[in-house]
């Protein structure tokens, strides 16, 4: 649990480290909390040859409000926002989800842009994000773009960012009158991420659902949205019947990893209970 | 030295005198000790379970700048394979130890083939992947039962159908004819999975050599530091014992895997003589879990048998029981006399017949965990007596009841072999464990909730285990090696402290504090005047260790006694001092006194300072008062107790939620009742953590799947229950403080509680049984038939 040797550099602005990213190309990697890249490198599973440290850079802070659109510094830590009078506010789901990661240690140095330029396939916050229809600004060399959660995770650990891009903000809706967001975790015994995570976003108007993105992590390689499961929902009054029926149809839409802990049949299984789950409270928050 | 009455300590719930340094970062460790010109060595571990090497081409390791030297296997076959210091006694046994490094033939993944020496850690890390080993891999066997059958791969030639012992106990026709005429007969097929011991500090050795005498210290975190100098040095080196000075740092928890000798104890040794530096190496995580010792791994078939109303009249057992691809150093004693002679537990079994076939197979060695063959037999018993109590209809708590050895019986003899259970009282635990729970509206409530579909699980384990392993005629009619007294100096330095050293040492328990206690009130000296010294085999006598919850009542009794020779000595210089008889002094208070005329009396301090100056001894007497005492007690200490837990399960989910968690444990006589708890809360922990969360599991391939714990699942906090813990207190009649040991207790009586509490909740589906660990997918399964 050695990693290989690396050289590190400590940038104090976005500008600074685009420069660096790009001296250094494909040989750097950008650090931020360092909780997944570190790991990684201690087991050899990545051995970059430059650290650019992006940690606590005032450029990647800021947690704002803008009419319907939160945004969030990439570097905002896990502990920044669950602890967020604003995030609660505006998009509780974010701060509930970010607030059950790992232990406090943990989430005094993840960062919400770490986690989703990650892609880890046991991660939290990618669901969430992918349920929440939000969206990242990338910043590279050649100026920022914007990145909808739903092009975002491409395969497992990959994502659409580029290797000269830095993730600089996240956005996600203000849930409005009508709206209910929740996440809902069976969590792995020994790693704590999720063996299966589900987040729903649902609106509800004159008692019907009109809208519904369900995304469910940890089962298989990535995060994925559950088009089933939204389709069966859209258009009932998301009562009981109604909720189970949706259910039903979670985790048809994708692959599955197994471990010791957790086959692909429990993990298929479970999608449905926890689907169940999330859209319930989602929706009692709707009505609410 | 004060004259003034001390409070009593022995019952006193002080905080322990060693966290202060433990959790302010203060505390030394294997990794903080640093040498002048020391050197670091990184381990090239096989991938393979099981392989013939081929080659190794070190070169370009060798060459890269930085690296001092690379060494394999062959390079150190001048010294001994490591020792195994207790095979089973009485039978034959199949021995075959392991080297410091693997030399033709690789049996497990993790065995060291190479060891990289660099000027840092990280540069001999990378030289790791510079060596070149050509593999040629040969079939694997994991299964300790599978190793046995025909067509198995063999790992030793000396140990044909890969047995290391056919170890049996009791009276087998007795039992075959008691089951064969049963009204009732049980039948399981009982896993005992394997563990690992995951101490928060992993292992590690630091040896220095000086040319100039010949003379090695080594530094390792380890439970026995005067057993690792006398195996390295006799067994291992053949040099003598004087030229090794071994040092046990302050050691991060150990739970059994830091009892033993170790390959990297033997290459940092040879080595560090061969280079002339000190050789450091530490572990990390994943080599703690793939090359230090495991525990448990046992395949048991076992049928019980008995009456109708609930009498039971026999028990037969057949274990395999995995060692790994070696014995490591008391692996086939763990197996056999600690697990086979206790297997009868609380009860009184008429007819009881035990086979143990120990195996060798493609994984890890396998040797004492807190516990150490206890927790397997209690687990196996009390699954049993449970399952016969739900194939008769009976409640288990009544059947328990029922088949207890009566308080009359003890001395009891359990008719396998071992000594004789020193004292007990099973019925009051049990009763004040069913009281604590409520167990009578438990069960109504269970009923209740039943029929609205909610399971809920009450689990019972009524526990008896060996502590304070000692006697040594006995231990070593039993196989093992050595000695198992304890030793204790007590000295009475001329300022009035008391400097006490031991063989025995903590790694985690708080002995130093309970040690302190006892030997305050003994002498009737402040607490704080006592310093408790050991973990060096330079200044401390020979003892053996701290493991079978040995400490207090082996260790602890050695301290009395050199505090009763010191009193005894005390007295008769306050005699010669105030002209009295010696047969007429009291000590008590502090003070020495003349009977019948209390202000004729010295205190302890004045005493200290008289003999350590020691102008004017009387005839005969030296001066100072310092007594060793080397104690072998006349039995083990058999704790018992019951616990009793309550669990409900969610069968959408197949989600376990351990809602109570009753103890009710007879340790003996308390002396520190925060650390006895401590002991418990830990040891419960580890057993709940087998019942649900632990496996160390390999694949037919020989990969250990749980190898970080990102997959090993070690509970935390919040997966755990608050624990309420309570006592009977039955003092064990075989050591003067009457105590038992509780370093295990915790563990031995609580992975069987959970089971059968879960087993309990999954009966209105047809379950009957279940093996550990009761994953949430397993409970699943078994919800939907
Ligand atoms: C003990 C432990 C428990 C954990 N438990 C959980 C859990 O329960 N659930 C969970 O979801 N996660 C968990 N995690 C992971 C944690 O959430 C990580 O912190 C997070 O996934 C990554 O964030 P980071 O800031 O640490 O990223 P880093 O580790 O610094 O980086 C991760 C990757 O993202 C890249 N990167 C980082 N920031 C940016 C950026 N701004 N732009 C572009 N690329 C970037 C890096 O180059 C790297 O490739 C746990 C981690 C640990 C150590």
């Amino acid at each position: 649990m050695i990693p290989a040797a690396f050289q590190y550099v400590k940038a104090n602005s976005v500008a600074e480290a685009l420069v660096l990213l790009q001296q250094h190309g494909e040989d750097a990697k950008l650090v931020a909390g360092g909780h997944s890249l570190i790991p990684a490198m201690k087991l050899r599973l990545s051995q970059p040859s430059v650290l650019i440290d992006i940690a606590g850079m005032a450029d990647l802070k800021g947690i704002a409000v803008n009419g319907a659109e939160l945004t969030i510094g990439a570097g905002e830590t896990y502990h920044a926002i669950a602890t967020s009078a604003a995030v609660k506010q505006a998009c509780g789901v974010v701060a509930a989800c970010v607030g059950q990661i790992g232990d406090i240690q943990v989430r005094n140095c993840g960062t919400i842009g770490g986690a989703l330029a990650h892609s880890d396939p046991a991660a939290d916050l990618t669901a969430v994000f992918l349920a929440l229809g939000g969206k990242v600004t990338a910043q590279s060399a050649n100026g920022s773009r914007q990145i909808a959660a739903d092009d975002l995770f491409v395969s497992m650990l990959t994502t659409a960012l580029d290797s000269g891009e830095i993730l600089a903000k996240v956005t996600v809706p203000v849930l409005q009158k009508g709206q209910g967001a929740a996440y809902a975790k069976l969590k792995h015994p020994a790693s704590r991420y999720a063996i299966v995570g589900v987040a729903a976003m649902v609106t509800i108007s004159n008692g019907v659902v009109t809208a519904a993105r369900v995304a469910v992590t940890g089962a298989g390689p990535q995060a994925v949205r559950q088009a089933s499961c939204e389709n069966a929902l859209i258009g009932s009054n998301g009562d009981a019947a109604a909720v189970k029926a949706a259910a039903a149809k979670a985790g048809d839409d994708m692959d599955y990893l197994g471990d010791i802990h957790a086959s692909e049949e429990y993990r298929r299984a479970m999608v449905q209970v926890y689907a169940a789950r999330a859209l319930n409270e989602a929706l009692a928050q709707a009505r609410a | 030295m004060t004259s003034e009455t001390t409070t009593p300590m022995i019952g006193r719930a002080i905080k322990r005198r060693e966290d202060p340094k433990l959790i302010t970062g203060q505390g030394n460790f294997l990794d903080d000790v640093k040498l002048n010109g020391m050197t670091h060595a990184a381990v090239l571990r096989s991938p393979y379970a099981h392989a013939r090497i081929l080659s190794i081409d070190t070169q370009k390791a060798a060459a890269l700048p930085g690296v001092v030297a690379v060494f394999v296997g062959k390079d150190l076959l001048d010294v001994n394979p490591l020792p195994c210091a207790w095979p089973a006694g009485g039978f034959k046994n199949n021995m075959n130890t392991p080297r410091a490094m693997a030399v033709d033939v690789v049996r497990f993944v993790g065995e060291a083939v190479a060891v990289v020496i660099a000027e840092d850690r990280f540069i001999a890390r990378d030289a790791l992947d510079l060596i070149d080993v050509d593999y040629e891999p040969l079939a694997v066997v994991v299964d300790p039962e599978k190793a046995t059958q025909p067509g198995a791969p063999q790992l030793h030639e000396n140990a044909p159908n890969n047995v290391v012992v056919e170890w049996s106990a009791g009276n087998r026709e007795g039992t075959n004819r008691a089951v064969a005429s049963a009204e009732v007969v049980v039948k399981e097929r009982i896993v005992n999975q394997r563990l690992m011991a995951t101490p928060m500090e992993t292992r590690g050795s630091i040896a220095r050599y000086e040319s100039s005498t010949n003379e090695f210290t080594l530094w390792t975190s380890s439970q026995a530091p005067h057993v690792m100098r006398l195996l390295l040095t006799a067994f291992v080196f053949g040099i003598p014992e004087t030229k090794l000075r071994v040092i046990a740092p302050n050691v991060g928890g150990g739970f059994g895997q830091k009892i033993f000798v170790y390959p990297d104890m033997v290459f940092c040794m040879w080595i560090s003589r061969k280079i002339g530096r000190p050789v450091k190496f530490v572990e990390d995580r994943s080599e703690n879990f793939k090359s230090s010792t495991h525990g448990r791994d046992h395949v048991t078939d076992v049928e019980l048998s008995g009456t109708r109303d609930g009498q039971i009249t026999g028990l037969r057992v057949k274990t395999y029981a995995g060692l790994g691809a070696y014995l490591s150093t008391i692996a086939p004693g763990v197996a056999t006399t600690l697990y086979g002679r206790i297997v009868t537990g609380v009860y009184k079994i008429p007819n009881v017949s035990i086979d143990v076939i120990a195996t060798y197979t493609n994984t890890a060695m396998v040797d004492a965990y807190r516990g150490a063959g206890r927790p397997e037999a209690s687990y196996l018993i009390e699954r049993i007596v449970d399952r016969f109590a739900a194939e008769l209809g009976m409640d288990p708590a009544e059947v328990r009841r029922r088949n207890f050895i009566p308080p009359t019986e003890f001395p009891y003899d359990n008719g396998l072999g071992l000594l004789p259970y020193d004292s007990g009282n099973y019925a009051p635990a049990l009763d004040k464990a069913l009281a604590n729970v409520g167990y009578a509206d438990l069960r109504k409530e269970q009923a209740t909730l039943r029929a609205q579909g909610r399971y809920l699980g009450i689990g019972i384990s009524s526990y008896v285990e060996i502590c304070g392993v000692a006697p040594t005629a006995w231990a070593n009619g039993q196989g093992w090696g050595a000695g198992l007294w304890e030793s204790a100096n007590v000295r009475i330095h001329l300022t009035g402290q008391v400097v006490v050293t031991t063989g025995s040492l903590p790694h985690g328990q708080g002995v130093e504090t309970t040690f302190a206690q006892i030997v305050a009130d003994e002498l009737g000296v402040p607490y704080d005047s006592v310093l408790i010294e050991h973990s060096d085999t330079a200044g401390t006598p020979f003892g053996y260790g701290t493991y079978g919850s040995r400490s207090l009542a082996v260790g602890g009794t050695a301290m009395v006694k050199s505090a009763r020779k010191i009193k005894e000595k005390a007295k008769r210089l306050a005699a010669h001092l105030l002209e009295a008889n010696p047969e007429d002094m009291i000590f008590a208070d502090g003070k020495i006194s003349v009977k019948g005329s209390p202000d004729k009396s010295k205190t302890f301090g004045e005493i200290a300072l008289y003999a350590s100056v020691g102008a004017s001894m009387p005839e005969g007497e030296e001066p100072f008062l310092d007594e060793t005492t080397y104690y072998d007690p006349p039995n083990c200490t058999f704790p018992f107790g019951t616990h009793i837990s309550v669990v409900e399960v969610f069968p959408d989910t197949g989600a376990v939620e351990v809602k109570r968690y009753v103890a009710v444990d007879d340790v003996g006589n308390i002396i520190n009742p925060r650390i006895v708890h401590g002991q418990l809360h830990g040891g419960i922990a580890q057993g709940m953590a087998q019942a649900l969360y632990e496996n160390a599991v390999y694949d037919d391939n020989g990969q250990l799947l749980a190898g970080t714990l990102m997959d090993y699942a070690i509970p935390n906090a919040s997966m755990l229950p608050d624990f309420e813990i309570s006592h009977t207190v039955t003092p064990s009649p075989v050591n003067p403080l009457g105590v038992k040991g509780a370093g295990e207790a915790g563990t031995i009586g609580s992975a069987q509680c959970i089971m059968n509490a879960v087993i309990d909740a999954l009966s209105p589906f047809g379950v009957r049984h279940m093996q550990m660990p009761a994953t949430p997918e397993k409970i699943w399964h078994a919800t939907r038939g």
